[in-house]
């Protein structure tokens, strides 16, 4: 453990350079970490991926099974996001049930993914009513170095692209396997932006001292074609209007710098 | 089965299904002070909704080791009674109870002197006795005045409101059907003299341009409640006084 006394000094730092507009590990204030993407990591999985953004690293696998639907909507898939903070990932995360952190980070995910209609729910169905593919999306945090959201949405969206479906025939109501694999229907690319305020001021892709610092994060979650489909401020601290709009504007536009590497995978 | 939109949820004039306009609250009822054990308390109604609110506190925390040194620990419990919704909820909290507990306790905390407080929690406790979209909101309304009835000292009321595009149209404070087959809901709380917005939520899909005024319109929503808040508070000591009196 670092001590907490240097971190304090540290901290008055990071705050008094994001004020003169420069951040400690010599970014500028709107620019991410180096970016380490790659696909179908654990073979096991339908799909998965690793995403490194600067120290972060997460990893993400996808799993297929067959289940019920949604009694409210019969004729779709059903998507489950869940986030792992593993305990070997940072001196703050325990093992044991979900912590309301992890909890608030799968629902991120999740919010952009469903919202965006990145995936066709709708192709996943085999019977309506009765039987349809479950996909479960498993967020693992390797190592914590601030901004898990962006990177666990980026990890999800690089292995969602990358999950290939076994090829079926439904044979009296039973789904009968057969050779092949076709990708996952996904259709659209949401990708979240993360925000800390820091003296007033907005940076992204905060690393984890600058959260240390941080008064209020906002993630801006957006779609292909610019929309928004997700929204999540945290922490204990405000937003003024004004910042709120200037961060979409950003968000919309680092979105599409990161989408690119995305997708292309 | 499969849903059938049969009826339009905005008519041709702007009215929608529960007859308001687009720009409309709910009608809200709001009390505060109504449980005897809580240090402080509030209920409010908006539209069908119905939630209590009970705050203890500043007290010590239990358990010892999550006092922290220099603030009050603020702890929050959003709940939803099984009977509040059409079909059963499980008493279990949700991962949906877990989030919308952190995001109200985030957004009243920066009006909360919780520095005031050191090695003490305040326990905030919502339930929601029936639920008819944007219960999240009328908890936050509800929960501020519950904290300033317990004696809490705060920089100001925190009011929330949700704006949101049903059928293509932005649409202030939805209710249930609305939030579920409209195409954005966005929860804002905001805290008036610091012009600050402490919660702020969205799914669905809006462009830039939407988004803009969805977050100017519930703000405005907030500004409409805030005054009923303030009466709300007030009444109460107005009852005390003419109690007095007699």
């Amino acid at each position: 453990m670092k001590s907490p006394i240097i971190i304090r000094v540290k901290q008055k730092q990071i705050a008094q350079l994001v004020s003169h507009g420069k951040r400690l590990d010599g970014r500028g204030l709107t620019d991410y970490r180096e970016l380490q993407l790659e696909t179908g990591v654990v073979g096991r999985a339908e799909g998965s991926a690793r995403v490194r953004l600067g120290k972060t690293e997460v990893l993400v696998g996808i799993k297929i099974e067959v289940g019920k639907p949604f009694a409210d909507v019969p004729n779709k898939g059903v998507l489950t996001v869940n986030a792992e903070l593993t305990a070997l990932a940072s001196p703050s995360f325990a093992p044991g049930p979900p912590s309301e952190n992890a909890i608030e980070l799968a629902r991120v995910v999740d919010r952009g993914i469903r919202e965006s209609k990145a995936i066709v729910l709708e192709e996943l169905c085999v019977e309506p009513g009765k039987k349809v593919f479950i996909v479960f999306v498993d967020v693992y945090i390797l190592n914590h170095d601030g901004n898990l959201i962006d990177a666990s949405a980026m990890a999800a969206l690089a292995a969602l692209i990358n999950t290939k479906m076994f090829n079926y025939e439904v044979k009296e109501g039973e789904i009968k396997v057969k050779p092949g694999y076709t990708p996952l229907p996904v259709k659209n690319y949401p990708i979240a932006v993360t925000f800390a305020k820091i003296n007033d001021k907005l940076i992204v892709d905060p690393w984890l001292e600058e959260e240390q610092v941080m008064d209020a994060r906002l993630t801006i979650t957006t779609d292909k074609d610019g929309n928004i489909c997700a929204l999540q401020k945290g922490g204990y601290g405000y937003f003024t209007t004004q910042q709120i709009l200037e961060a979409a504007k950003i968000a919309k536009n680092k979105a599409e710098e990161l989408r690119k590497r995305v997708v292309k995978g | 089965m499969p849903k059938k939109k049969t009826k339009k949820l905005i008519d041709k004039n702007g009215v929608r299904i529960d007859g308001r306009e687009l720009n409309k609250l709910r009608p809200i009822k709001l009390e505060v002070g109504i449980l005897d054990n809580a240090d402080g308390s509030a209920y409010i109604e908006q539209g069908k909704n119905k939630i209590l609110v009970g705050v203890y506190g500043p007290k010590e925390v239990h358990p010892k080791h999550l006092a922290i040194s220099d603030r009050a620990l603020l702890r929050c419990r959003y709940h939803m009674a099984p009977f509040s919704v059409q079909e059963r909820k499980s008493p279990a909290p949700s991962r949906r109870e877990r989030e919308l507990s952190k995001v109200i306790k985030e957004a009243l905390q920066p009006a909360i002197f919780v520095k005031y407080y050191p090695r003490t929690s305040i326990e905030l406790f919502i339930e929601v006795l029936q639920a008819d979209g944007g219960t999240r909101c009328a908890s936050l309304t509800a929960a501020s005045l519950a904290l300033a009835d317990a004696g809490i000292p705060m920089r100001d009321l925190v009011a929330a409101c949700a704006a949101g595009k049903v059928e293509g149209h932005l649409a202030l404070d939805l209710n249930d059907t609305e939030d579920k087959e409209g195409e954005a809901d966005l929860p804002v709380a905001w805290i008036p003299t610091l012009n600050a917005v402490t919660l702020l939520q969205m799914d669905g899909k809006v462009t830039l341009e939407e988004f803009e005024q969805l977050v100017n319109m519930a703000i405005e929503g907030c500004k409409q409640i805030y005054p009923l808040q303030k009466e709300a508070l007030k009444a109460k000591y107005i009852a005390v006084k003419e109690e007095v009196k007699e």
